[in-house]
């Protein structure tokens, strides 16, 4: 556990210091309110509704989800070349049976235009 | 001070358990959406570091990497998707299912506690071992998942990625605009 201990201290300054500095803010700053200010973009196009009375498209899903999916396939990548030597060609046949099924599910998306946005 | 510098190990596992929980706790009574999915990924983080804490130091990765960061995302988008803004509709509905979820939850903890018991018996009288080791040599625990992954569970490894298929094809099924649009049977071909 030992090795542990500069990642903790690590995130005990990554922490602390954004707190620091909204804390400086807090005390630098000189509080004046105006409605603008709370909107989304201050210096923007001024909003049309609230963001979450519009209802987004089901592709922005299919996007997430097709992400999860080769997030997960990704993942399973780095177990297999730390011990890519130990298992030699054995190893490389599974993970090109497994990218191979993955595959299948990949050109299946770019067929169907999953992966297009129009 | 003594004391915590002894027990330091001990007062972080109480601390990080008790976040985990504060967290959980957020995700089911934070009326927006949006925080409670705050509240998860800060669930998410915690576990990542009670799993650090037991030596797994690779599902902790995969834990932040897929859970927070994936897992998460598609969290966030399905809040914007079905467009709920606060959820103090649904108060009644919760209210009837409460005796279920108490029920479902007590069986649920009793399961996770046989679990972790009958592990721990059947792996000795220590703590669960730590997986460091390919055969009798010690190495880091990514390695060692990996080796056990692509040697003696190489079938269940080939399966994920059927059952990864499977979601994908099933999400591109239903978030075709097609068939998002017209009734079932209808649109089937594009």
């Amino acid at each position: 556990m030992d090795h542990y201990v500069p990642i903790l201290i690590f995130t005990l300054i990554a922490v602390s210091v954004p707190i620091i500095i909204l804390m400086i803010a807090k005390v630098v700053r000189f509080g004046s309110y105006d409605p603008v200010k709370a909107e989304p973009y201050e210096c923007g196009i001024e909003a049309t509704s609230f963001a979450l009375d519009t209802r987004f498209s089901i592709r922005y899903y299919l996007i997430a989800v097709l992400f999860v999916v080769f997030d997960v396939e990704t993942i399973f990548l780095f177990p297999w070349a730390v011990v890519f030597d130990e298992l030699a060609l054995f190893g490389f046949i599974e993970m090109m049976v497994f990218l191979a099924i993955l595959l299948v599910g990949y050109l299946y998306a770019w067929r169907r235009g999953a992966l297009e946005w129009a | 001070m003594g004391f915590l510098i002894e027990n330091f190990g001990a007062i972080f596992f109480f601390l990080v358990a008790a976040l985990t929980v504060a967290g959980a706790v957020g995700v089911v009574t934070l009326r927006n959406p949006v925080h409670a999915a705050l509240a998860l990924l800060e669930t998410f983080v915690m576990v990542a570091i009670l799993f650090i804490l037991r030596h797994a130091e690779f599902l902790a990765a995969v834990q932040v990497l897929v859970y927070a960061g994936g897992i998460m995302v598609l969290y966030l988008f399905v809040i914007m998707l079905v467009k709920v803004k606060d959820l103090r509709a649904e108060d009644a509905f919760l209210l009837n299912i409460a005796p279920l979820a108490v029920l479902g939850g007590v069986l649920l903890g009793a399961l996770l506690a046989a679990g972790i018991l009958l592990g721990t018996m059947a792996a000795g009288d220590g703590a669960v071992a730590a997986l460091q080791t390919i055969g009798d040599e010690t190495v880091g625990n990514t390695e060692a998942v990996g080796w056990l992954l692509f040697t003696k569970f190489l079938v269940p490894f080939e399966v994920v990625s059927v059952v990864l298929l499977v979601a994908m094809i099933g999400a591109i099924v239903f978030g075709r605009r097609d068939a998002a649009l017209s009734g079932p049977g209808e649109g089937v071909e594009p």
